[in-house]
């Protein structure tokens, strides 16, 4: 495939052209230091009121504060454990019942079709509900970390499992595999690649709900501290914690991408 | 019923009075009334316009799909499902790309270890076979390879030498070289000829490719659309023995042309001057 394309050596801008590592890197770095530069001289200008756009010395300084005398790690530890919690409930729910969606009909004509329902409902609604059912413990963030990611991952996975090859399970069965064969030895590793894609952007969905999850009578989190920064008008404290958030999901993120290239060395050669 | 009768081994296999409705708002009659046998050892091409219902009959033949009518028995039991015997040879993405060569090869091998509880070991030690099967393919080297890693030729190889492991009476093959370069099929050709004496398996082989039809098989199945059904069984006159330059003979090219005109005549395509004038007409 990648035959024709080395004729001559590819610009950059070669449709899906190769991107040299040192390129990659080059470009990361414009995409995100660009935006940096914008907001610092945005504030340089001095259009703005702090309050609307704080400066990123004073988003740096107010995260040096919050890490040594506001108890940033008490935060990001509560925080990732409800996320976590969250997202490892919903997988374990997700990952057995989206494999059994995507393998027998009947299955997907009974819960696919439910699901595809409960997940357009706003994650949000359901906190009063969480709290008369669940209550305000600490299980309740987790509930709704868990309603905000569960619905949609079970869909990812039922999908992830349909896509194996046909010819894959046909091949299987022609050489006298059983359904349980085909499950634990075709459909399981043909789709592994793909369901660990999905553990990593459903992490990402679970990561967004946060905030929602501890507007339920929190005290600590980090979506607590920026809630409660928003009604004091704390604008950088807002910021730390957003990019702080942000942050974590991406090194979550590459840390998937990295297990996945370790774990799955066959899908990611070229050509 | 006669004593010589009673002593004629079952053909491996038997289709008798087989229809085939795919159901829907207009229900496709693929196959009608189809009737075939296959001996032990015997190799049979199946030919025909698209849409004649080829891949459709071999996957009944292969328990992959129901049929709506008649009979089918392998070796005199009837056909109900897949199974071991009736190994499948598919044109594209049967292959498991998470397996090196030789795992897939394996891959038959490792299910009846897991069955009988067997180490490791056990099934290294049973793998001799894959190591022959490798060779013979011309594999060898490639034996830690992912399939990806391969050519489209090498990976049919492979799905070759895996559906050959388990030592399956039956080998059904639909359009397994329909993807390659000629040059490469014709490699393709004398291998699987080589393996067809070597192993004595029984081979159904779909193609719509005539001169591979009449190059591999010792019987060429000819079959028509709307509704599906066997139009003429060609007997092929040469024996086993067959180099590539049978090929250019006047009695292969002679057949060849006779089942191409067949062929065409039961697709019932127009080919009139007229209609052509039309097309090219723009209108
Ligand atoms: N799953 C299916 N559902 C409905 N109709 C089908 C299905 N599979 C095949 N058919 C129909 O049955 C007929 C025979 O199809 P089949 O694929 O067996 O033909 P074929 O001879 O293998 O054609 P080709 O040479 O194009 O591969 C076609 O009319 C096709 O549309
Ligand atoms: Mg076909």
């Amino acid at each position: 495939m990648s035959r024709s394309r080395q004729t001559a050596r590819p610009g950059l801008w070669a449709i899906r052209g190769p991107l040299s590592a040192r390129h990659y890197t080059g470009f990361a770095m414009i995409g995100l230091v660009t935006p940096l530069l914008l907001w610092w001289g945005l504030v340089e200008l001095g259009w703005l009121s702090k309050v609307f756009l704080p400066s990123p010395l004073a988003v740096w300084t107010r995260f040096l504060r919050w890490l040594t005398t506001d108890r940033l790690m008490a935060d990001v530890g509560i925080s990732l454990y409800r996320v976590m919690a969250g997202w490892a409930l919903s997988a374990l729910f997700a990952l057995p019942l989206g494999l059994f969606i995507g393998t027998f009909r009947p299955v997907q004509a009974l819960l696919e079709p439910l699901m595809e329902f409960v997940r357009y409902m706003p994650a949000v609604a359901f906190i009063p509900l969480v709290m008369i059912w669940v209550g305000i413990e600490e299980s309740a963030k987790v509930a709704i970390i868990f309603i905000g990611t569960f619905f949609q991952m079970i869909l990812m996975v039922a999908e992830d499992v349909r896509r194996v090859p046909t010819a894959q399970i046909e091949a299987a069965q022609t050489m006298g595999a059983t359904r349980m064969e085909i499950i634990e030895q075709v459909l399981l590793p043909s789709a592994k690649p793909a369901l660990v894609d999905t553990l990593r952007i459903t992490l990402g969905f679970a990561w967004t709900y946060l905030v929602v999850a501890e507007l339920v009578a929190a005290n600590s989190g980090l979506g607590y501290a920026i809630l409660k920064a928003q009604r004091f008008l704390q604008t950088d404290k807002i910021f730390a914690g957003i990019i702080l958030i942000g942050l974590i999901g991406l090194l979550t993120d590459q840390l998937f991408r990295w297990l996945h290239r370790k774990a799955f060395p066959w899908a990611h050669l070229k050509h | 019923m006669g004593a010589s009768e009673a002593l004629k081994p079952a053909p491996r296999i038997a289709v008798s009075g087989l229809g085939k409705i795919f159901p829907g708002v207009t229900p496709v009659t693929a196959l009608d009334n189809i009737q075939l046998e296959i001996g032990q050892n015997e190799f049979v091409t199946l030919v025909g316009a698209s849409g004649c219902g080829k891949s459709t009959l071999l996957r009944i033949i292969g328990g992959l799909e129901y049929h709506s009518s008649g009979t089918l028995a392998a070796s005199g039991r009837p056909i109900e499902g897949p199974g071991a015997d009736r190994a499948m040879v598919f044109q594209h993405y049967s292959l498991y790309p998470w397996l090196t060569v030789r795992e897939n090869i394996r891959f038959s091998r490792r299910l009846k270890a897991h069955r009988q509880q067997l180490t490791e070991s056990d099934v290294e030690r049973a793998s001799g076979r894959a190591d022959s099967l490798l060779e013979l393919m011309g594999l060898s080297a490639m034996a830690q390879a992912w399939p990806s890693q391969l050519s489209g030729g090498m990976q049919q190889r492979v799905a070759i030498a895996r559906a050959l492991m388990s030592r399956p009476e039956v080998l059904l093959m639909d359009e397994p070289f329909g993807a390659l370069d000629a040059q490469t099929r014709e490699v393709m050709h004398d291998l699987i000829l080589h393996v067809f004496k070597l192993e004595k398996p029984t081979i159904v082989f779909v193609t719509h490719d005539v001169e591979e039809a009449i190059y591999l098989g010792q019987r060429v199945v000819l079959m028509a659309p709307r509704p599906g059904r066997i139009d003429t069984i060609y007997d092929v006159p040469f024996g086993s023995d067959r180099r590539q330059d049978l090929k250019h003979s006047r009695e292969f090219v002679e057949l060849k042309r006779e089942i191409v005109e067949r062929i065409r005549q039961t697709a019932g395509m127009r080919t009139d001057t007229d209609l052509l004038a039309r097309l090219s007409g723009g209108e």
